[in-house]
């Protein structure tokens, strides 16, 4: 009888600590974004639109050997480069934009239901730098021959480590804790990167290689706009929308020493 | 003379009957105290894992045949272990680690130890039961959660335990390495728990067997199944807490902030190597002791000889589990330890090698002269004998420094482990079942599917195993999941292609053995009392024996393996048969 | 399938190797003759009709024979491992003019330190090569094994060359390469789920051609 019991308990402490069935993809709590209580507001129709420059030379980005992947390597005619900064005829890419202040506070938005794709081709991720809003659908798709393997390193989020060996797959994965830069890098392959910001709204957008960007669905009102990149700095800029209209922001950047 | 046999009632000279039992049906057959009981319990558990541990391995067979491609019935797997039945490499490492610990904890030892540690001990000594029968319950009924713990790691997130069975440091308990942390706290758990069912049992066994011989059996006269099994006891008392200590250090450093092993904060990596294998290798001596035992019981049957040079046998048992303390390091040749202490271990390791040989000449020398009957267990145990001596010699290599810089953690090794593993004690495992089965459950398993599976199982073994020496030899590592990623290793992917096909055989072969042992045990042949014409104890009490199992406590008279004697018309001579004045009961060594 | 080891392009070739093929001489001696009388007594032994086995306990002269044999073969097998163990990983045994290398193993890959031209580590012209072992035919090397994270294996099996990387130890390994070509380097140790592809290929030049990658490489780091 004594036997039963002690094993019983072992039993038990087993089972608390044992965690999810292995197979759920996404954390829990679906689509929260920080503030409980109101339903999500519907998304206006007031939108920031604008160009992200970059003034004089651009600083040369790293070449990548990609002698230990071979079917990647045969993807590029050159040397592979790391799109750190990203200029062509003075525009900058990858530039992740937001809204960083000016919504109501308590307010909350709908999650996009279009997920946010991460893809990684060429053994690059593709974007390198991107945002997605806490609860919206992260898509990580591999479309090279190779396994990779995405290795999410948050502070607030859960991390996550995912192989993926098969061309063509995707697998899911959820932020439920906004975070300023979750930094993303394979495991298998050392020289890819990129960098996730997380928010609480759906008030984003990531600069073009032509570095044009549009941030939809705002309601009227003065709003603080971000643009982060991971390399060249973080710039701001107070940008009024009217109801249902246009307002533009351009942003420029220059070479820093970091 | 009287004895009181728990709550058996006395019993008295002349041969009354056993009391009739009055014990419940959970009583008798779930928690019992009736160390054959107990033995069965184990034999079911062990089976079961014996089985899971087999499907592992199919599962890391068909990634290395066929790497990268959808497995069949893959699609049952969730995506965190193979999504559209393509094995990842994390639940790979995880196959790889938890085939090791299912087959080396929870099948062979149980097996070997468990089953027959209990079933044989009071049988062959001649007592009613263990020294211990309620804290021989608890050893099983420990060992149970146990098993649970280790399965519910394949539940968590993270998955299982992936750092190999023997888990090193700093891999195993840094989870941003891994990516495992319940899975590997699971494990850690679970074997301490096991370890604390081991422990249970070794002390029970050793008790048991100083102070419950039957009257006549000198301790030079006990077969030598119950010599391996004594030492084998002690082995598991010594080494099993070394490795719970480690492992507790282990579980510290994952979960309460210790750093023994993490260097980062002043710990070492290597100490968690030293541990390991100081309880490691007396455990690989714990996984074969019990299987040569039991194989020189099984061929001094089936030579209808005595066993050759029965003395230096049980020398050569003391021997090997002395010398099994010495050599630990000759799994860190390769470790970064200073070299001399390479050279210090190559020697002992050299030294251990010849015990084990002596071994092997003797079983020769038994069969050699003999009138062999080739019943199911004779062929087991001379496939034994066969199957070790490759695994023994190939150890041979990998014990010379130099050669093992070249072969350390490559499929030579692989190679090796499973020759003494599988070649060794799984095949002297299936010769004792096969054996005591109508002992234990009263039936004969038919001899007709026991010779089936024996072929069959001797011929995919082989195909499997013995090509692992080329790979190995080829340069081709332990533990990877995609072989094709190297060049050099492109041009044998055939071959484990052909170990993978015949892997599979292999495994569908052992259906048979479970058929037929389920099968038999409701449909088998009724046993007599001595199938086998054998000598031991147990095989002068019906079967399978009553609780209690002696009527009439013996009286021995002579050695263990008195077959063909000239003092008797039969060819086999029981130990406790009493034989008129005149006739001595045993010859003279020559 | 063969017992023949594959080609070698290292000094320590013909002191592995041969020690190898010794050990395989032997043991293939001990394993015919073993599975021959096991299989001979199996057929001249096997029980028929009116047959009795012999009543035999056991021969102590043989089995004193045998056990020496056995225990000489052992020691003589260990006596000459031990010299050329000494000659390998003997700690003293570093040529000094060895070219010194740094290898950083880390989850998955090996980053390997060169000295430059000026020979010398921890001067200005180090560079660093992710996955690529460059080395000089003839030339010995002296590598420093260091490694980031988990326990690695530094394995070359064309060079019979193997050591472990072990977190917060730095740790020597010295080999000579004897011919120019392209070989590989694999882990052997398991280290994680890109464990099985944590490869390095390494080339053997000539002088010239090492001198001309090294000047191309340290070039292009400067830009």
């Amino acid at each position: 009888m004594r036997q039963v019991l002690i094993g019983g308990m072992l039993l038990t402490v087993a089972a608390c600590g044992g965690g999810e069935k292995a197979g759920s993809d996404t954390a829990t709590a679906a689509g929260a974004a920080p503030a409980a209580g109101a339903a999500p507001t519907a998304m206006a129709g007031g939108s920031v639109t604008g160009h992200v420059k970059f003034d004089g030379t651009p600083p040369a980005n790293p070449t990548i050997d990609m002698s230990e992947e071979a079917a990647c390597k045969g993807k590029y005619t050159g040397p592979a480069l790391d799109p750190v900064v990203m200029v062509s005829n003075g525009m900058l890419g990858n530039v992740v934009l937001y809204v960083k202040t000016g919504l109501p506070a308590g307010q909350t938005y709908p999650v996009p239901s279009e997920p946010v794709v991460i893809d990684q081709r060429g053994c690059l991720y593709h974007p390198r730098a991107l945002a997605i809003m806490a609860g919206q659908k992260l898509e990580i798709k591999n479309s090279d021959p190779v396994l990779h393997n995405i290795k999410a390193l948050p502070k607030k989020n859960r991390p996550f480590n995912i192989s993926q060996p098969t061309e063509g797959m995707t697998t899911t994965r959820t932020f439920t804790t906004p975070e300023d830069d979750v930094p993303v890098e394979c495991n298998v392959h050392g020289w890819m990167h990129s960098n996730i910001v997380v928010l609480p709204h759906p008030f984003f957008a990531v600069s073009g290689e032509d570095g044009s960007f549009t941030i939809k669905g705002l309601p009227a009102g003065t709003y603080e706009i971000e643009a982060h990149h991971a390399k060249l700095g973080t710039k701001t800029m107070s940008v009024t929308v009217p109801a249902d209209g246009a307002a533009t922001a351009d942003f420029t950047f220059a070479a820093t020493g970091t | 003379m009287a004895t009181t046999i728990g709550h058996v009632e006395e019993v008295t000279l002349g041969g009354a009957e056993v009391h009739a039992d009055t014990r419940s049906f959970v009583r008798k057959y779930i928690f019992s105290t009736d160390h054959k009981i107990i033995g069965i319990q184990f034999l079911i558990m062990s089976l079961i894992f014996l089985l899971l541990g087999g499907v592992l391995a199919m599962v890391i067979r068909w990634q290395l045949g066929f790497p990268k491609q959808p497995m069949p019935m893959g699609g049952v797997l969730p995506e965190t272990m193979a999504p559209g039945g393509v094995v990842l490499p994390e639940f790979y490492n995880s196959l790889v680690t938890m085939h090791g610990t299912f087959m080396v904890f929870f099948a062979i030892m149980p097996l070997l130890v468990g089953v027959f540690g209990n079933y044989l001990i009071p049988l062959k000594i001649g007592a009613p039961d263990m020294a211990f029968p309620r804290i021989n319950m608890a050893s099983f009924w420990i060992a149970v959660p146990a098993g649970f713990l280790m399965l519910a790691g394949f539940f968590v997130e993270g998955g299982h335990a992936a750092a190999g069975w023997t888990s090193y440091a700093p891999l195993s308990e840094r989870a941003d390495l891994s990516g495992v942390s319940m899975g590997q706290i699971l494990w850690c758990i679970s074997l301490i728990v096991l370890g604390l069912s081991s422990i249970l049992g070794s002390f029970n066994y050793i008790t048991t067997i100083i102070n419950m011989r039957a009257p006549g059996m000198w301790w030079f006269r006990l077969p030598l199944s119950i010599w391996s099994l004594f030492v084998t006891a002690i082995l598991v008392l010594l080494a099993m807490p070394i490795l719970s200590g480690a492992i507790i250090m282990l579980l510290f450093d994952q979960t309460i902030g210790t750093h023994f092993f993490g260097p980062a904060q002043g710990g070492q990596p290597l100490l968690w190597q030293h541990l390991f294998w100081f309880f490691g290798h007396p455990e690989v001596y714990i996984l074969i002791l019990p299987a040569m035992g039991m194989a020189s019981d099984i061929i001094a049957n089936g030579a209808r000889k005595p066993i050759f040079g029965y003395t230096s046998m049980v020398l050569a048992i003391l021997g090997i589990g002395v010398l099994g303390w010495g050599v630990w390091g000759h799994h860190m040749f390769m470790s970064g330890m200073n070299p001399t202490l390479g050279t210090q271990f190559m020697i002992s390791t050299m030294l251990i090698a010849v015990p084990s040989a002596i071994k092997v000449f003797n079983w020769l020398g038994t069969m050699w002269m003999g009138n062999i009957r080739f019943h199911v267990p004779m062929l087991h145990a001379m496939a034994f004998v066969s199957m070790f001596t490759i695994g023994g010699l190939s150890g041979i290599f990998m014990a010379a420094t130099p050669v093992d810089i070249y072969i350390h953690y490559t499929y030579f090794i692989v190679a090796h482990l499973h020759y003494v593993l599988f070649g060794g004690s799984l095949f002297a495992i299936f010769a004792a079942v096969t054996f005591w089965y109508p002992k234990m459950f009263g039936r004969m398993m038919s001899p007709f599917w026991g010779r089936v599976h024996f072929f069959l199982t001797f011929i995919f073994y082989n195909l499997v195993f013995f090509p692992m020496h080329n790979l190995g030899l080829h340069g081709h590592m332990r533990r990877i999941y995609d072989p094709t990623q190297y060049d050099f290793l492109k041009p044998v992917q055939p071959i484990n292609e052909l170990i993978s096909i015949s892997a599979f055989l292999l495994f569908a072969t052992q259906l048979i053995f479970a058929v037929n042992f389920i099968v038999s045990w409701f449909k088998g042949a009724k046993a007599p009392e001595n199938p086998w014409e054998d000598n031991g104890l147990e095989w002068t009490v019906p079967s399978p024996p009553p609780h209690g199992n002696f009527v009439t406590v013996p009286q021995v008279y002579r050695a263990p393996y008195e077959y063909s004697s000239p003092f008797v018309t039969e060819d086999f001579l029981p130990q406790n048969r009493e034989l008129p004045e005149a006739a001595p009961s045993a010859a003279p060594h020559s | 399938m063969s017992w023949l080891l594959p080609h070698g392009a290292s000094t320590f070739v013909g002191e592995i190797d041969w020690l190898y093929y010794l050990i395989l001489w032997i043991t293939g001696i001990a394993f015919v003759l073993v599975q021959v009388l096991l299989v001979w007594f199996m057929i001249r032994y096997r029980a028929r009709p009116g047959r009795k086995a012999t009543y035999y306990h056991g021969n102590t002269r043989f089995e004193i024979i045998w056990t020496t044999v056995t225990a000489v073969v052992v020691v003589i097998i260990g006596v000459l491992s031990a010299g050329r163990w000494n000659r390998i990983k003997g700690r003293d045994k570093v040529p000094a003019n060895a070219t010194p290398l740094v290898v950083h193993a880390k989850q998955f890959e090996w980053l390997v330190t060169y000295p430059g031209a000026d020979g010398a580590l921890g001067s200005a012209d180090d560079f660093q090569v992710r996955s690529q072992l460059h080395l000089v035919v003839g030339q010995p090397v002296s590598v420093l094994l260091t490694s980031e994270d988990a326990i690695h294996s530094f394995f070359i099996p064309a060079f019979r060359i193997k050591q472990d990387a072990v977190p917060g130890m730095n740790i020597r390994v010295w080999f000579q390469p004897t011919e120019v070509g392209e070989y590989e380097l694999g882990c052997a140790e398991l280290c994680g789920l890109g464990h099985y592809r944590m490869r390095a290929t390494v080339t053997v030049h000539s002088r010239e051609d090492f001198d001309r990658w090294a000047r191309d490489r340290a070039a292009r780091a400067a830009n």
